[in-house]
């Protein structure tokens, strides 16, 4: 048997109740923001986990690093199911798993100085004695391309791209295996934003890291994740290698996401042929019966299956690629 | 171009803040001709969002103070209105909408109380002339049901469907300008393309002019017939869309578009990006803005700011024009480029 993967999720599903009557009352209805998500992570590999809002990607990353408890499925790192332990045998895998967050003026706690931040997680794990950390805290300064001579200032005398710095460097410190970035860079500047994704493909090379990286914006994702799975509604609905999903997506939801990213090419965003999609994503209170995207997927004008409205379509392979899976009932048929 | 119908002239901004004062906006000049569109690029902090608050009269004063400045539209002009005329105007022949749907609509009232309040403000109707007015406007924006719609909360709508309702309303009167500030940035892809399509498409019905203000290069892309470009509260390049896409004349504009990820660059390159910092206001550099983070950057550059001029670009299709001393330099190095791929 090859060795379990880094993280390896099985069958994920997050509800929340919705409309509870009265504090122990059942609830109305439950809310399913994830429902039933897989997918493999292998060490110092990384995976953009892409889709819209309301699709899951955020509530899938929560669950993945504790801050969210899973209604069902398993999160296994390294072997070990992280959803079945306790906060207190959670400890020591914590620091294994580290997360970025979108808001670097959120994230920060303003009344700390960066030194102060960055010596927290340490000082919690009991990993380095007081003066230690300080020096920690420098080397991981001048790890993100901050000055380590900046420790003892406080989050508002940094910029917002320094700030999403000190971010990353708070995530290091307890020298993670895998860094789960919720939408890191979304936040910032264009041009700050290419300055923090070569840092994170810098730093992904220097300590060997594996990201899981939920994104919206697509060429982002294409940059910096060798592998990408699409999200719709709760589900993955195509997970594949990056070239496949950009050169031959099969999933019509994947194709109309990638015909509707802009590019910043005139000639071309003026000729290319973009399939709009009609509607908005259904509420996931209520989401429809059969495939999640049947309401609004263009396929279906051209090859009507009963199919599509009956039944989920499981996520199975597809293309003729190995490791390239969709969840499409109209697969076999499309062009 | 014919005579333009709108034509901003040097404006000044500046807000006066406990930490000193700092212009926003710096000698803005640009005129808007009837049925184009015209993008309005920059990042946060560069002054294009106080560039259209100033000539809607919608700067707070104070902090704010405009300094100096014209913005004709027709005989008048607007910064020398009175409020009440202004307000004539705001909504009815210049019309804006905004990046949040959510915070621009009213919650406490319904979607076609607000619509109707429009037409009662500015075309006197009755409230019933007005609401079938309005059910038409948000059928014209791709609203099912506009009947019912007219009766729903803000709340209950989705963002989509929201900024929806901002345009329908922005529309109403028929403006002859409208002012959209990141009108898509809020929304996803799959829904920035429907309301995208549909701004295109109102646009070639009524023959509006459209200011365009964004961040995302992309969009401006498709949709502007020309481009501005701002940086720290100054237009440092204004150019055709095409030419500037294709042979940026600004060190500034070369960077952003250089450092936007593509769906077709070699993922395993870095990308490349602009070093350093937007500047702060409050403590620009002297001499172009730009210099410190400038790869271009001559001694020179250190001292007297450039000012906007026109720059021979014999390829192009229009006048362009660039803030940079080395513009001529940079053009060259683009149609040498071109000359030998």
């Amino acid at each position: 048997m090859s060795p379990p993967s880094l993280l390896s999720v099985r069958d994920l599903a997050v509800h929340f109740p919705v409309g509870r009557r009265g504090l122990l009352g059942r609830p109305a209805r439950w809310l399913k923001a994830v429902d039933g998500v897989s997918f493999d992570l292998e060490r110092g590999k990384s995976l953009g986990l892409v889709g819209e809002s309301g699709c899951g990607k955020s509530t899938t990353a929560r669950a993945i690093v504790g801050l969210q408890r899973a209604t069902a499925g398993s999160v296994q790192l390294d072997g070990v199911d992280l959803t079945r332990l306790d906060r207190r045998a959670w400890l020591p895998h914590r620091r294994r798993v580290q997360m970025i967050f979108q808001d670097p003026y959120a994230s920060l706690d303003p009344r700390q100085t960066v030194g102060s931040i960055l010596a927290e997680p340490l000082a919690i794990h009991g990993l380095a004695r007081r003066r230690e950390r300080r020096l920690r805290a420098m080397a991981l300064l001048e790890a993100v391309g901050l000055n380590p001579r900046h420790v003892a200032r406080y989050p508002h005398e940094f910029s917002g791209g320094q700030r999403q710095r000190i971010g990353i460097a708070r995530a290091l410190a307890l020298e993670p295996e895998l860094l789960v970035c919720d939408e890191p860079v979304s936040a910032l500047d264009v041009s700050i934003q290419a300055q923090i994704i070569n840092l994170l493909e810098q730093l992904r090379q220097r300590f060997g890291l594996a990201y899981l990286f939920i994104a919206h914006d697509l060429a982002v994702v294409r940059h910096l994740c060798e592998r990408v799975a699409v999200m719709y509604l709760g589900r993955v609905v195509e997970v594949a290698e990056r070239d496949r999903i950009f050169s031959s997506p099969r999933h019509p939801y994947t194709r109309a996401l990638l015909s509707a990213v802009p590019v910043a090419d005139p000639q071309r965003e003026r000729e290319r042929r973009r399939t709009v999609l009609r509607g908005d994503v259904p509420s996931p209170l209520d989401p429809p019966a059969g495939c999640p995207f049947h309401p609004r997927c263009p396929e279906r004008e051209r090859v009507a299956d009963d199919a599509c409205e009956a039944r989920v379509p499981p996520l199975g392979p597809c293309g003729g690629a190995p490791e390239h899976h969709t969840a499409c009932h109209l697969e076999a048929g499309l062009e | 171009m014919d005579t333009p119908l709108l034509s901003v002239r040097d404006l000044a901004v500046r807000f006066d803040t406990p930490h000193g004062s700092v212009r926003a906006v710096d000698g803005v000049s640009f005129d808007l001709a009837e049925g184009e569109t015209l993008g309005l690029v920059g990042e946060s902090g560069s002054g294009k969002s106080v560039t259209n608050l100033a000539l809607m009269g919608l700067i707070p004063r104070p902090p704010g103070v405009i300094e100096a400045g014209s913005v004709r539209f027709g005989e008048r002009d607007l910064l020398a209105l009175a409020p009440e005329e202004l307000r004539r105007i705001r909504g009815n022949e210049i019309a804006m909408i905004f990046q949040d749907p959510m915070t621009s609509l009213n919650p406490l009232l319904t979607v076609g109380r607000q619509l109707t309040e429009v037409l009662e403000e500015h075309r006197g109707l009755s409230r019933r002339e007005a609401r079938s007015l309005c059910a038409r406007g948000l059928a014209d924006v791709g609203i099912p049901e506009p009947e019912t719609r007219l009766d729903s909360w803000p709340h209950e709508l989705s963002g989509g469907m929201r900024q929806r309702v901002m345009i329908a309303m922005a529309l109403l009167c028929q403006p002859r300008v409208l002012i959209a500030d990141e009108p898509t940035t809020a929304l996803d892809v799959t829904i920035q393309a429907q309301i995208l399509e549909l701004l295109s498409r109102l646009q070639e019905r009524h023959g509006t002019a459209i200011v365009l203000i964004t961040h995302d290069l992309g969009v401006v892309a498709g949709v502007a017939d020309r481009v501005h470009v701002m940086y720290a509260g100054r237009l440092v390049e204004a150019a055709e869309t095409h030419a500037l896409f294709a042979r940026p004349a600004h060190p500034y504009s070369e960077g952003l578009l250089a450092s936007i990820p593509s769906f077709d660059g070699d993922p395993s390159e870095p990308l490349a990006s602009i070093a350093g910092q937007p500047p702060d206001l409050a403590e620009l550099p002297p001499g172009c803005a730009f210099a410190p983070r400038c790869p271009l950057a001559e001694e020179a550059c250190r001292s007297g700011t450039p000012l906007l001029e026109q720059v021979a670009d014999p390829r192009a299709a229009a006048p362009r024009y660039s803030a940079c001393r080395v513009a001529p330099a940079l053009l060259g190095r683009h149609a040498a480029g071109e000359a030998t791929s």
